[in-house]
């Protein structure tokens, strides 16, 4: 248990640095730091096809967020916004995390699923009869391709989605156009 | 956008087929062992992204170009959704695991199992690495381009 | 309590996405929102002392296809797993998207700074 604690307090500690400092290049590793402590909670919480997939992604949205802000001239932009918008939302911050801690504690404790308490929840079924309904052995793969998988045909379109409109933006200028800004 | 030195890309000459083979592994058991489509295909795009930034954006794209790439992750999404109708058409409804149900149970633990779950792996191995290098690719594209104003003579090595 | 600094975390991000002025600082905070929406699911589906949901030749019974009561006892939810697979891959697509928009923004205008953006009209 003590090695949750560390670990999540060291993700907050990396996202408050990621939150405050100025220099953009350090916030961008500050946010890789917060998704590696994330993959090593995955791991510690017996989740390893999740720990696998969060590194990878890690990895390569650093990638991405380098390649976007390292190759232009940055002047660093400093100040937040008007003061009075600061301190409203940073007051309506405190009331949401106020009421959330409230509503927290009605959940389970950690460590006693609720799947566990209820008699005939879901994963009960995915567990005890998962190898012989779909034959595969990592149950995690058979929630997915077998018992869930509208989710990940779900899942599979949202992603062509964005990949199309992330394509579609970055298009270069038509030759067509004479002139004129962008299109 | 160039390279890098003569050292880094020797050693990427080796570890960016090391890097595919290791992805192909994670997709291919996914029903076994943890890891699965998702994380396979990440992982084989991450293979071309270092291809992309050791050799320089041209060396990438000679080796998989755009179109190339767009059309794979069509292809994977279009096999995914055939493996779906498939279960439609032979098993009843849709999405129902028919290799397992009705013609190659296999045996538990072994690599030819589950059914279609191997092959919906494969699919969405496909569609995720093609539709993640094409992104990258992109930006890397535009970030070369004259559409910005802004000249990119600096930190090109990343 | 160890909900509570998910919770912590996430409004950290939340913090970040309302009050900074920098459109990519904005981006990092939807990054920290996401990561630890993950945890949090994640953390809802485990069991102390549990064991990964992967079935192996040790946790049959012998000579049948039925799991060992330990087995069943022990197993951590797979279902929040499955669910959070998806999401994490869907995050980077959508990085990917929220950084594209940055930087088309970027070539028109030269700023970051979502302040300017709003006072030129283009």
């Amino acid at each position: 248990m003590m090695i949750f604690y560390a670990l999540l307090l060291f993700m907050i500690i990396a996202a408050i640095i990621a939150v405050e400092t100025s220099n953009l290049l350090s916030s961008v590793i500050c946010v890789g730091a917060v998704g590696f402590g994330a993959s090593l909670m995955f791991l510690f919480l017996r989740a390893p096809d999740i720990a696998i997939t969060q590194i990878v992604v890690e990895v390569l949205g650093l990638i991405i967020l380098i390649r976007a802000t390292i190759s232009r001239d940055l002047t660093s932009i400093s100040g937040d916004r008007e003061f009075f918008g600061v301190v409203v939302s940073v007051a309506i911050i405190a009331v949401i995390f106020i009421a959330g801690i409230r509503v927290l504690g009605d959940l389970p404790g950690f460590g006693g699923p609720i799947f566990a308490l209820v008699s005939g929840a879901a994963s009960q079924t995915y567990i005890a009869q998962g190898l012989e309904l779909t034959g595969a052995a990592n149950l995690v793969s058979g929630v997915i391709l077998d018992f869930r998988a509208y989710d990940t045909l779900g899942e599979a379109a949202v992603l062509f989605t964005c990949i199309i409109g992330a394509t579609a933006i970055l298009r270069r200028k038509s030759k067509k156009l004479v002139g004129g800004s962008d299109e | 956008m160039n390279g890098m030195t003569i050292i880094v890309k020797t050693v990427a000459g080796w570890v960016k087929i090391l890097i595919f083979l290791f992805g192909v592994y994670i997709v291919l058991f996914g029903h076994l062992t943890p890891g699965g489509g998702f994380a396979g295909g990440v992982i084989l795009a991450s293979s071309y992204v270092l291809l992309m930034l050791a050799f320089g954006r041209q060396y990438a794209e000679r080796n998989l170009p755009l179109p190339m790439a767009s059309k794979l992750d069509c292809a994977g999404a279009l096999l995914f959704a055939l493996i779906a109708v498939f279960g439609l058409i032979i098993g009843g409804s849709f999405f129902v695991n028919f290799l397992y149900q009705h013609y190659l149970p296999g045996e538990a633990f072994h690599l030819v199992s589950a059914g279609s779950i191997p092959l919906s792996n494969i699919a969405i191995g496909l569609k995720v690495g093609a539709s993640l290098f094409l992104v990258i690719l992109s930006l890397s594209i535009w970030g070369k381009d004259t559409g910005s104003d802004t000249p990119v003579e600096k930190g090109e090595g990343t | 309590m160890l909900y509570g600094l998910c919770f912590l975390l996430f409004t950290i991000g939340l913090y970040c996405v309302v009050v900074k002025k920098n459109m990519v600082k904005i981006v990092l905070g939807i990054m920290i929102m996401e990561y630890a929406v993950n945890l949090f699911l994640i953390m809802l589906g485990y069991r102390l002392g549990g064991v990964a949901p992967i079935v192996d030749q040790p946790q049959l019974e012998p000579g049948t296809q039925q799991l060992t009561a330990g087995f069943l006892s022990r197993c951590v939810d797979p279902l929040p797993q499955a669910l959070v697979l998806t999401a994490i891959v869907i995050s980077l697509g959508s990085l990917a998207l929220m950084i594209s928009i940055c930087v088309r923004i970027y070539g028109k205008y030269h700023t970051f700074d979502i302040t300017e953006i709003r006072r030129l009209r283009g």
